[in-house]
C-alpha cells in the first residue's frame, strides 16, 4: 500500500471540506472495497478521510412508510433491524447475504453505493425502491445516481449521508453469487409500491452496472408473478460474459432470480 | 501518527504510519502473530479479530482507525494460560484444525458467530455455522470437524 | 493401551495452534531484517531488452538490487527438475535453463527478473515498481495442444516443438489387437484440469547468511528441509551443504507445493550473502498465484475395450501435460511414473498401452498438487469405466466388480505390483453405507421438488508410500526415496523422537507418538517429535506421496527395534535374566512371570551412568535407522457421491458423499478421517470449482480468490467416511496411507453423479452452474430436436 494521510472526521461536512483541499483523497467509510484496492496498489489516495467517527451518519430512523438509513450503517444492523424488518424484508434479507459476516459488520451501505460496483447488491434495492441517496450537498433519485460501473453522480467533493425511500407493498431480492467472490453473478430486485407501480433492477449481469429491466417492469405490473416472468424474453445483449458464466447464462439468471425474488 | 487502542484488556500506543493496517499493527508493532494473513482480496479470514466485540477482517482495516477502540485477538481469547476459551478447547476436541494457519481466524469468526446467535435467543444450526462460515476458507480440513467444533463450541458457550 | 495404536488420540501439536502461539516463517523476525520484494515479468513471453536499476538503487531505505546476470555471474546455478525421462527414441527429456532470476527471456507471467531488498516491507515494493525493464514481447502459448502444434511459439531452445518428452510405457501392439477383437469399446476424451494448490499459509523464507561463520540460515515454508538444502547447496551452489542450515517451522499446509525449491528462496540466500542483511520475503496470495507450483493439467483421449461378457480387454491412452514455463523438481515423474502406472485401477487388465507428451507452456511451471498424477488416471480410469457401463446398458458397480483384481499379488502391465486389498469389501461397505437400494426412491422424491438426483461411483486405486530406492532411481530418480529416524531415550527415560518426515497439518507430533507409546507402553507426553531443523534431524527426505506413516514410521519402527534390543540386554544383565524373558510393560522392564524389574526410567539412566552395563557395550540409549521401502503401498476404496442439480441454475449440491477406505493399519483414526476430510474438499473443489484459467496472452485470469473458487464451508457436504482394510505386507506397522486418497478418489464420483443426474455425459471439470447449465441446455435441444 503506498503512504497516505489519515484523517478521522466528525462529520460529514468535516470530511467534505478535506476532500475538497486534498490532492485525491478518498472517502473510507467501512473500507471493504477501498482497503484491498489500495492493498492491491490499484489506488492511490493522496489522503484518507475516515468517516467511521462520524455518529451521525449511522443508524435507521422510520417514520410511518417512510425509512431513512445512514450512509455509515453497517450491513449487519441492516440485516438485523427488526422494524426495517416489518416494513421492507427484501433490503434485510438483502444486506444478510452481503460478504460475509466481518464484511457486514464492517461495510455500510454509503461505501457500497458510492463505490456502485457492477455486482454489488445494495444498487440494485436503491434502484428498484426508488430511492432518494442524500449527500451533503443535495438529494439525489436513484434513477439519476448510477451512471454506469464504478460511476455515480457524485461530485469530487460530494459525500452520501443518508438513504431514504418509501416502503414498498411487495419486494423481494433473487442473488446468484459468484462461486468465487460471492459477489453477485445475476441480483434482482423487483418491488411494487403501494400505488402499484413496478420496478425491477438488475445487479451483477450487466456490463453497464446495474439497471432497470424494462421488460420485467411491463410484466410484473400487469401480473406480479412467475409466470408473468417466464414470459419476458430476456435478451442477452449487453450481458457480461467471463470464466463464470457467459451472458446467455446470464440472462437466464436474470430470469430465475427474478422469479425468486417474488418469494 | 500516534494511535492509542485497548488489545487484550491493554492499553497499547504507537507510532504508526497512515497506511498501516490493523492486522500489520497487530503482527509487526505489537508482535502478536496469532493473527493471520492468507489472501489479499478479504476472503480467507485468517486475519479475524474482534473490534468492539464484532469479528472483522483486520486485513481490510487500517490501524488508525481502530484509535480507542478495543481490540480481540486469538491470543486474548483464553482468560488464562490454563484455561482455554470453550471454544478453543472445542476445536482441540473435534479434530477442527490440521495445519493451524486458519485457525485462530476460525475460532474468532466462531465465538462472534456464537455470541451473536445466543444474545438473539436462536440455535446455530449446521447450516447456519456452514453460511457463517462464508468469510472463512480452510484448505486442510473439509470444514466437517471445524462445523462440528463450532457446533459444541456453542453447547460449551453456553454451559459456561 | 489408551494412547497406542488404534486410539483416537487428541492432538498434542494442538495446543498453540488455538491460542495463537504457532510459530510460521513470517512471524519470525530477524535481527538486521530486510525484506525482499520480486520484480516479475508481467508479459508471459518475452526477451529482455534493458533492466535499469539505478532509480530504485537511489532510492530511500533500499539495500541492493540485483539481477539474473549479476546471479549467473556467481555461479548461482539453474534450478533443476530431479526425475530425468527417457522419450520413446531412447533421448533424455529436454530440459530448458531455469535460472532464479531470469537473464535473457521471461517465460511466464511472475517470472523474476530482479531482486529488491530495503528496509522495509513497502520501501522494498516502491523500489520494485521502479526498476525499468524494457520488454520484446514475442508470442504466447497456453494450452498443452496448441503448444504441440506445428508453427507455435517456441519457448526453450533445447525443446523443439516444446516437447520436454514423449514417452510410453505397455505394449502397443497387442493393446491396439485387443481394442480391435473387442465387443464393445468405449472413446472419451478428458481433460484435467489446471488447480492451485493454495495451502492458506503462503510461501515464505527468511535468509540470513553469517559472514564471521561462513554459515547460512534459512527460514522457510517447506515440507522437507533437507532436500531444500541438499538443492541449494549441491545444484545452485547458494552455500556448502555443512554450512547451510534450512529450518521448517510450523508450516501452514503444503499439499505438494511446498516440495520445490522456489527462485526466491535461492534469491533471498544469495541477496543476504550479498546485502549482509537477513532477508525476508512472504508471498501475497496473488504472488502465490503467479509462482507457486500449480497441478493437473492433462488432456487425454482414451480407449478401453469390453469382450461380450463385459471384461475389459485393454485400455489405451494418450496423453497431452502441460509442464509449464519452466521443469519443476519432481514436474516430470507426475504425468509419468506416478500417473500412468496407476491406469489399472482396480482392474485385471491384460493389455496396457499409454503415451504422454509433456510440454512447454507460458504459463506456471506444473508439478505433485495432492496425489500428483493419480487423480489424474483414476479420473480417466474411473469416466471411463462409468461411461462404459452407461453405454454397455449395465450396472456401473457390476460392471467394476466384474472386473476387480481379486489375487495378490497382482502385476499390472503398467509396473506396478499391488500386494493386497480387498475391493469388493470397500464397494460393498460404501455401498451399505450410502443406501443405494434406496437411490430411486430419492430420485424421485427429488424429482417432486423440481431437483435433478445422480450417483456416481469411483473405485479407486493410487500407489503411495513412495517408494523403494532402487526402483525410482531405475525409472529415473535422481534421489532416494527412503526415510530416517532416530529414537533418543534420555537418562530421565523420556524419549524424543527425531524424524526426517515434516508434519504440517498431518499431525505426526501425535501420530508419531503414539507408536512410541504402544511399543515402551508409556504416555505420549513423555515423547517428543523433533522435526524440519537440518542441524538438529539427520539427512530426511520429507513428507509428501502418503508417504510419512508407511516410509517415515517405519523408519521410527526399526529405530525402536534397535532400541529394545539393547534396553532387553541391560535390563537382562541387571536383573540377572535371560533377555528373552524380558519384557517391557507399564513403563517398566520386568522379568516376565517374575516380580524382578526396572522402571522405564532406571534402564534410560543405568544406560548412561554405564555403571552396570554389559561388557562391552556403548552406554548411552540412542538409535537411528534408515528404512528403505520394499514396494509402493496401494490404499484403495469405494467413493460413492451422490448429488442434486438445480436445473433452472446448474446449481449441484453434494448430498451425500461416502468413502470406504483401505489404508491399512490407522494409528489414530481421528487424524487419518481429518485428512479423507481435507482430501475429499480438495476433490470435490476439483470437481466443481476450481480451475486456473489464463488467457490467449498468458495473463492469469483466477489469480485471486475473486476469481478462484475455493470451497468453502457451504460447498462441501459432511462425509460419510468408513474403513474396510487389509494389511499391507511391505512395512512392519502394516500402513497404506491415507493423505491425498480423498482427492484421488473424489473427482470421478462427482462427475459421475452429476452427468448421471443431467443425463449428459459430456460435461468437464469444473462442473460450475454455468457449466451444467449449458450441458442442460444440449440435453433440451437434443431432446427437442428428437
Amino acid at each position: 500500500m503506498y503512504e497516505t494521510n489519515f484523517h478521522k472526521v466528525a462529520t460529514a461536512q468535516e470530511a467534505a471540506a478535506l476532500l475538497n483541499t486534498s490532492e485525491d483523497g478518498k472517502i473510507l467509510a467501512g473500507g471493504q472495497t477501498l482497503i484491498p484496492t489500495m492493498k492491491q496498489r490499484l489506488a492511490n489516495p493522496t489522503d484518507v478521510i475516515d468517516l467511521s467517527g462520524a455518529a451521525d451518519l449511522s443508524g435507521i430512523t422510520i417514520a410511518g412508510d417512510q425509512i431513512t438509513i445512514g450512509a455509515m450503517t453497517p450491513h449487519a444492523e441492516v440485516a438485523g433491524h427488526a422494524g426495517l424488518a416489518a416494513l421492507c424484508p427484501s433490503i434485510c434479507k438483502l444486506a444478510a447475504n452481503i460478504g460475509d459476516p466481518a464484511v457486514r459488520h464492517r461495510g455500510t451501505i454509503g461505501g457500497s453505493l458510492a463505490n456502485n460496483d457492477p455486482a454489488a447488491d445494495y444498487p440494485a434495492a436503491a434502484l428498484a425502491l426508488n430511492a432518494r441517496i442524500h449527500t451533503t450537498s443535495r438529494e439525489i433519485a436513484a434513477d439519476d445516481f448510477f451512471e454506469g460501473m464504478f460511476t455515480t453522480a457524485l461530485e469530487e467533493d460530494e459525500i452520501i449521508t443518508a438513504v431514504s425511500f418509501t416502503a414498498p407493498a411487495k419486494g423481494g431480492y433473487g442473488k446468484f453469487p459468484n462461486p468465487a467472490s460471492r459477489y453477485a453473478m445475476a441480483g434482482v430486485f423487483v418491488a411494487k409500491s403501494a400505488e402499484g407501480s413496478v420496478r425491477v433492477a438488475v445487479t451483477g449481469a450487466s456490463e453497464d452496472g446495474v439497471y432497470r429491466h424494462d421488460a420485467l417492469e411491463a410484466a410484473l405490473s400487469t401480473d406480479w408473478s412467475a409466470s408473468a416472468v417466464d414470459g419476458v424474453e430476456i435478451s442477452s445483449d449487453g450481458l457480461l460474459s467471463d470464466l463464470h458464466g457467459n451472458a446467455e447464462y446470464r440472462a437466464n439468471l436474470i430470469k430465475v432470480m427474478a422469479k425468486r425474488a417474488l418469494g | 501518527m500516534k494511535i492509542t487502542m485497548t488489545v487484550n484488556g491493554k492499553s497499547v500506543s504507537r507510532d504508526v504510519a497512515g497506511n498501516t493496517l490493523l492486522v500489520d499493527y497487530i503482527r509487526d508493532h505489537l508482535r502478536l502473530t496469532g493473527t493471520h494473513v492468507g489472501c489479499d482480496t478479504s476472503q480467507c479470514g485468517a486475519c479475524v479479530v474482534h473490534l468492539d466485540g464484532k469479528a472483522m477482517k483486520s486485513c481490510t482495516m487500517l490501524a488508525a482507525s481502530a484509535e480507542g477502540a478495543s481490540v480481540t485477538t486469538v491470543e486474548g481469547l483464553a482468560t488464562s494460560k490454563d484455561d482455554l476459551h470453550p471454544m478453543q478447547i472445542a476445536f482441540k476436541e473435534n479434530h477442527g484444525l490440521q495445519c493451524g494457519f486458519c485457525t485462530p481466524g476460525m475460532i474468532m469468526t466462531a465465538t462472534d458467530m456464537v455470541a451473536r446467535y445466543q444474545a438473539a435467543g436462536k440455535t446455530l444450526t449446521e447450516d447456519d455455522i456452514r453460511h457463517e462460515l462464508e468469510g472463512n476458507i480452510c484448505r486442510c480440513t473439509g470444514y466437517h470437524n471445524i462445523v462440528k467444533s463450532i457446533s459444541d463450541g456453542a453447547s460449551k458457550m453456553t454451559s459456561a | 493401551m489408551s494412547e497406542g495404536i488404534g486410539a483416537r488420540v487428541l492432538r498434542k501439536e494442538d495446543k498453540r495452534f488455538i491460542t495463537g502461539k504457532g510459530r510460521y516463517t513470517d512471524d519470525i523476525i530477524e535481527a538486521n531484517q530486510a525484506y525482499a520484494a520480486f520484480v516479475r515479468s508481467p508479459h508471459a513471453h518475452a526477451r529482455i531488452v534493458s533492466l535499469d536499476t539505478s532509480a530504485a538503487l537511489a532510492m530511500e531505505g533500499v539495500e541492493t538490487v540485483l539481477t539474473g546476470p549479476e546471479l549467473v555471474a556467481d555461479g548461482i546455478g539453474n534450478i533443476i527438475c530431479g526425475w530425468g525421462i527417457t522419450s520413446k527414441d531412447g533421448t533424455p527429456m529436454n530440459m530448458g535453463a531455469w535460472s532464479a532470476l531470469a537473464t535473457e527471456k521471461v517465460r511466464y507471467v511472475g517470472d523474476a527478473v530482479a531482486i529488491v531488498v530495503a528496509d522495509s516491507k513497502s520501501q522494498a515494493q516502491l523500489a520494485a515498481e521502479a526498476v525499468v525493464v524494457t520488454y520484446e514481447e514475442l508470442p504466447v502459448v497456453v494450452g498443452s495442444v496448441e503448444a504441440l502444434a506445428p508453427n507455435a511459439p517456441k519457448i526453450h531452445d533445447n525443446a523443439p516443438g516444446n516437447v520436454i518428452f514423449d514417452w510410453e510405457i505397455g505394449d502397443l501392439a497387442p493393446t491396439d489387437a485387443a481394442l480391435a477383437s473387442a465387443a464393445h469399446v468405449t472413446e472419451m476424451e478428458i481433460t484435467n484440469n489446471r488447480l492451485a494448490p493454495n495451502p492458506m499459509e503462503p510461501r515464505s523464507a527468511i535468509a540470513t547468511f553469517n559472514e564471521a561463520e561462513d554459515h547460512y540460515t534459512l527460514y522457510t515454508t517447506s515440507q522437507n528441509p533437507h532436500v531444500a538444502r541438499l538443492v541449494l547447496s549441491a545444484f545452485y551452489n547458494v552455500a556448502p551443504e555443512h554450512k547451510l542450515r534450512v529450518i521448517a517451522p510450523d508450516v501452514g499446509g503444503g499439499f505438494g507445493s511446498k516440495i520445490y525449491i522456489y527462485p526466491e528462496e535461492i534469491a533471498c540466500l544469495w541477496a543476504s550473502m550479498k546485502s549482509g542483511r537477513s532477508v525476508k520475503w512472504t508471498s501475497d496470495r496473488t504472488e502465490a498465484f503467479l509462482t507457486d507450483a500449480q497441478g493437473r493439467d492433462h488432456v487425454t483421449t482414451a480407449k478401453i475395450g469390453f469382450d461380450n461378457e463385459g471384461k475389459i480387454v485393454g485400455l489405451k491412452v494418450n496423453t497431452k501435460a502441460n509442464l509449464g514455463a519452466y521443469m519443476s523438481l519432481f514436474s516430470s515423474a507426475v504425468p509419468t511414473y506416478l500417473y500412468a502406472t496407476l491406469l489399472s485401477g482396480q482392474y485385471d487388465i491384460a493389455n496396457i498401452y499409454c503415451d504422454v507428451q509433456a510440454v512447454y507452456t507460458n504459463t506456471v511451471p506444473v508439478d505433485a498438487y495432492r496425489g500428483a498424477g493419480r487423480p489424474e488416471a483414476c479420473y480417466v480410469v474411473e469416466r471411463i469405466m462409468e461411461t462404459a457401463a452407461r453405454e454397455m446398458g449395465m450396472d456401473p458397480a457390476e460392471l467394476r466388480a466384474k472386473n476387480f483384481v481379486r489375487s495378490f499379488p497382482h502385476q499390472t502391465p503398467v509396473i506396478m505390483a499391488y500386494d493386497s486389498g480387498d475391493f469388493d469389501a470397500n464397494l460393498k461397505q460404501a455401498q451399505a453405507a450410502a443406501d443405494v437400494s434406496g437411490f430411486a426412491a430419492r430420485k424421485a422424491e427429488a424429482a417432486s421438488r423440481g431437483k435433478l438426483r445422480g450417483m456416481g461411483y469411483s473405485n479407486y486405486i493410487e500407489a503411495c508410500g513412495i517408494a523403494p530406492s532402487a526402483a525410482v532411481g531405475s525409472l529415473g530418480a535422481g534421489v532416494g526415496l527412503w526415510e530416517s529416524a532416530e529414537v533418543r531415550v534420555n537418562p530421565v527415560g523420556t524419549i524424543e523422537i527425531l524424524t526426517g518426515s515434516h508434519s504440517h497439518g498431518q499431525g505426526h507430533e501425535t501420530t508419531f507418538a503414539q507408536i512410541v507409546a504402544e511399543r515402551f507402553d508409556l504416555p505420549t507426553e513423555n515423547i517428543q517429535i523433533v522435526h524440519g531443523d537440518t542441524d538438529k534431524v539427520q539427512f530426511g527426505m520429507g513428507t509428501y506421496g502418503s508417504r510419512s506413516g508407511a516410509v517415515g514410521m517405519s523408519a521410527i519402527v526399526k529405530a525402536m527395534d534397535k532400541v529394545e534390543a539393547k534396553v532387553k540386554k541391560i535390563a537382562a544383565h541387571v536383573l540377572e535374566a535371560g533377555e528373552d524373558d524380558i519384557v517391557i510393560e507399564g513403563g517398566a522392564v520386568k522379568v516376565a512371570g517374575t516380580d524382578k524389574q526396572m522402571l522405564w526410567h532406571e534402564v534410560g539412566l543405568a544406560a548412561y551412568t554405564a555403571h552396570n552395563i554389559p561388557e562391552g557395550m556403548e552406554p548411552g540409549l540412542k538409535e537411528s535407522a534408515f528404512y528403505d521401502p520394499t514396494n509402493f503401498t496401494f490404499p484403495a476404496g469405494c467413493y460413492i457421491c451422490e448429488v442434486e442439480v438445480d436445473p433452472e441454475t446448474g446449481v449441484t449440491e453434494v448430498v451425500q458423499f461416502v468413502a470406504s477406505d483401505d489404508f491399512g493399519t490407522i494409528i489414530n483414526p481421528m487424524i487419518v478421517e481429518g485428512q479423507v476430510h481435507g482430501g475429499i474438499a480438495q476433490g470435490i473443489g476439483q470437481a466443481m470449482l476450481e480451475n486456473v484459467v489464463y488467457d490467449a496472452a498468458g495473463q492469469q485470469l483466477s489469480a485471486s480468490y475473486m476469481d478462484y473458487a475455493m470451497p468453502r464451508a457451504d460447498d462441501l457436504p459432511n462425509y460419510s467416511v468408513h474403513h474396510a482394510s487389509t494389511t499391507c505386507p511391505g512395512n512392519p506397522l502394516g500402513m497404506k496411507g491415507c493423505g491425498e486418497a480423498g482427492a484421488i478418489g473424489s473427482p470421478p464420483a462427482v462427475i459421475n453423479a452429476i452427468t448421471d443426474a443431467i443425463g449428459n455425459n459430456n460435461l468437464s471439470m469444473p462442473a460450475t452452474p454455468s457449466a451444467v447449465w449449458a450441458a442442460l441446455q444440449d440435453v433440451s435441444q437434443k431432446l427437442a430436436a428428437e
